[in-house]
């Protein structure tokens, strides 16, 4: 057990470092992701056929690319993308190279759980509003994504959990992370202990994450 | 008020060159201040009906017209002006889960640009009409089926329509809460002068608060006219079973058999003030002859009684003859109950 301690304060500071590394890279992606993915879900409801802005090609052609993408493994992902990253962010090493794939894999994900969250809201509401005289974008904003908050929240937490697992392979281009000490000590230099150090880390982050998620779900929820 | 003309929706079916007409051809008049009622049974077109008159279906052919407005003639925004001025209310409520009441009723307001400082009047003087100012702060799924509707018809109102759209309002709800509902909904039409519009499968709805009814049958209008008109002399067999049905009584076949043979047996309707008289003693006083009666029932209709009564005549084939005629003449409508079917 001494021993156990001994390590901690050999490698604290090295998991601390990577510790803030996950957190970078997971809430810089997350709020991209966020950002284009709300808006393709919302596109996804509104344009498939019988819904307001019913539009064959557009929902056809985002349902296409979104699963194109969905199918590709993040590794893949992340070599593929080296030469855009580059392009884009100037860099692709290091935090800021490995948040392009991590968005480009992240936001259609996103987009595909706000699509069923918005698509749990009752309809019967949303013709409500409609009866009522107010504007369609008014509905989507103020009743379709208020009423799917709750379904949102749980969505998000999930791809968040998800984001976390890409970024252990961040490591690959130098991104750092909790994901690349575990397998730099653990399985290339055989020194187990900050292996399991950063794996009950990432177990208490995840847990953490999942209950904050439900309570959060929850309390939107009013019920 | 509402006019329909010529009104038809097809909906196309998934199955190509599969059309369902949900309405055809259906005219109807709803004058300014009154409560209409259209009855028919499950998959008559009733919902494609009220839907129209707010352009939440567009008819496939016809006028929607709403207070002088073809509705569709109206561009997108105007179309929008116009359902400002007509409140619907949902037999699934339609209200928002995340929301409170106080909530649920301004967050419209807000979205159809009335001022902040008014909001939080209107809000409390419709939640004080339908009896929940002290729900202010409760979620919807805190409350009865009954409050929640109620809290739906304060949503209708906050925007003071001119006319109120029902779809079977009341359909979810126990026989109690929808007397409460129905009595709110009469209060409205009395205080506001707000035209009512309502569809329902239950005539009870219809004899409380109608003044006039349309029946429906397939997407067709079959029978409309003042409620007691259609009550007390139905032209069709679909309004005759809706009529019997809150006059249970079903007389078994052996028992008018047997009794037949020694005598007819009649039914009588009695409207308004011959609801009252005592018809058959006075027939039994004048005439040589005896009644029995099988059955009876005497219903409230919005503003005057209706009531039916079953009996058997016994006597000379003269007397009887001379009985009814009576009857007649005295304006109770008489028709002899034959075997079903
Ligand atoms: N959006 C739709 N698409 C296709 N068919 C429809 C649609 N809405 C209604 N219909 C059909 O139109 C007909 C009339 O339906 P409607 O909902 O108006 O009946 P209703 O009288 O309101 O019945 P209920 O009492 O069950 O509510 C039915 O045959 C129904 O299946
Ligand atoms: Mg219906």
């Amino acid at each position: 057990m001494a021993n156990f301690f001994d390590q901690i304060d050999r490698w604290g500071g090295l998991i601390w470092q990577a510790t803030i590394e996950t957190f970078q890279m997971v809430s810089i992606s997350l709020i991209i992701s966020i950002i284009i993915g709300l808006p393709l879900g919302i596109l996804l409801v509104i344009t498939r056929p019988n819904k307001s802005y019913n539009n064959k090609f557009i929902y056809q052609s985002l349902n296409i690319v979104i699963n194109i993408i969905r199918s590709i493994p993040f590794i893949i992902l992340l070599f593929t993308l080296l030469p855009f990253t580059r392009f884009i962010v100037g860099t692709s090493m290091g935090v800021r190279g490995v948040i392009l794939p991590l968005v480009v894999f992240t936001a259609p994900y996103i987009a595909r759980l706000m699509e069923s969250a918005l698509l749990e809201v009752d309809r019967g509401v949303l013709e409500a509003y409609e009866a009522m005289g107010i504007k369609t974008r008014d509905i989507i904003w103020h009743v379709m994504v208020r009423e799917a908050r709750p379904s949102i929240i749980l969505g998000i937490t999930i791809a968040v959990i998800g984001l976390i697992g890409a970024t252990a392979m961040a490591g690959l281009v130098g991104a750092g992370g909790l994901g690349d000490v575990a397998y730099r000590f653990g399985h290339l230099r055989y020194e187990p202990e900050v292996m399991y150090v950063t794996i009950i880390i990432l177990i208490i982050i995840i847990q953490a994450i999942q209950s904050i998620g439900n309570v959060l779900a929850s309390r939107a929820k009013k019920d | 008020m509402i006019e329909l003309k010529n009104v038809t929706k097809k909906f196309e079916s998934k199955k190509k060159g599969h059309a369902i007409l949900a309405l055809k051809n259906v005219n109807l008049t709803v004058n300014q201040g009154e409560i209409f009622g259209v009855i028919g049974y499950s998959g008559a077109g009733k919902s494609t009906l009220v839907r129209c008159v707010n352009f939440l279906e567009k008819p496939s052919s016809g006028e929607v017209i709403v207070n002088g407005q073809t509705l569709g003639k109206l561009t997108n925004d105007q179309l929008r002006q116009a359902r400002q001025n007509i409140g619907m209310i949902f037999q699934g409520f339609n209200l928002l889960k995340t929301a409170n009441v106080y909530d649920n009723i301004a967050i419209p307001l807000k979205l159809t640009g009335i001022p902040a400082s008014e909001i939080k009047a209107r809000v409390e003087k419709y939640l004080n009409i339908v009896g929940l100012s002290d729900k202010k702060y409760v979620f919807p799924n805190q409350l009865s089926g009954g409050q929640k509707q109620r809290v739906a018809i304060a949503r209708a109102l906050s925007h003071e329509p001119d006319i109120l759209l029902s779809d079977e309002a009341t359909s979810a709800l126990d026989p109690e809460t929808t007397d409460s509902i129905l009595n709110l909904l009469l209060k409205i039409n009395r205080e506001f002068g707000i035209t009512i519009l309502l569809i329902t499968h239950e005539m009870h709805v219809i004899q409380k608060i109608c003044d006039r009814v349309a029946v429906m049958e397939n997407g067709e209008i079959i029978e409309q006219g003042n409620v007691i008109d259609v009550y007390s002399d139905p032209q069709t067999t679909t309004t005759e079973r809706f009529v019997s049905s809150i006059f249970p009584s079903d007389i078994p076949n052996e028992i008018i058999e047997e009794l037949a043979q020694r005598g007819p047996i009649i039914q009588l309707t009695f409207v308004g003030e011959s609801a009252d008289q005592p018809a058959l003693s006075m027939l039994a006083k004048k005439f040589d002859i005896h009644s029995n009666i099988l059955s009876g029932n005497i219903v409230q209709l919005k503003d005057r009684p209706f009531g039916k009564l079953t009996a058997h005549i016994q006597g000379t084939k003269a007397e009887t003859d001379k009985a009814l005629h009576y009857l007649i003449e005295q304006g109770v409508k008489v028709s002899e109950v034959k075997v079903n079917g």
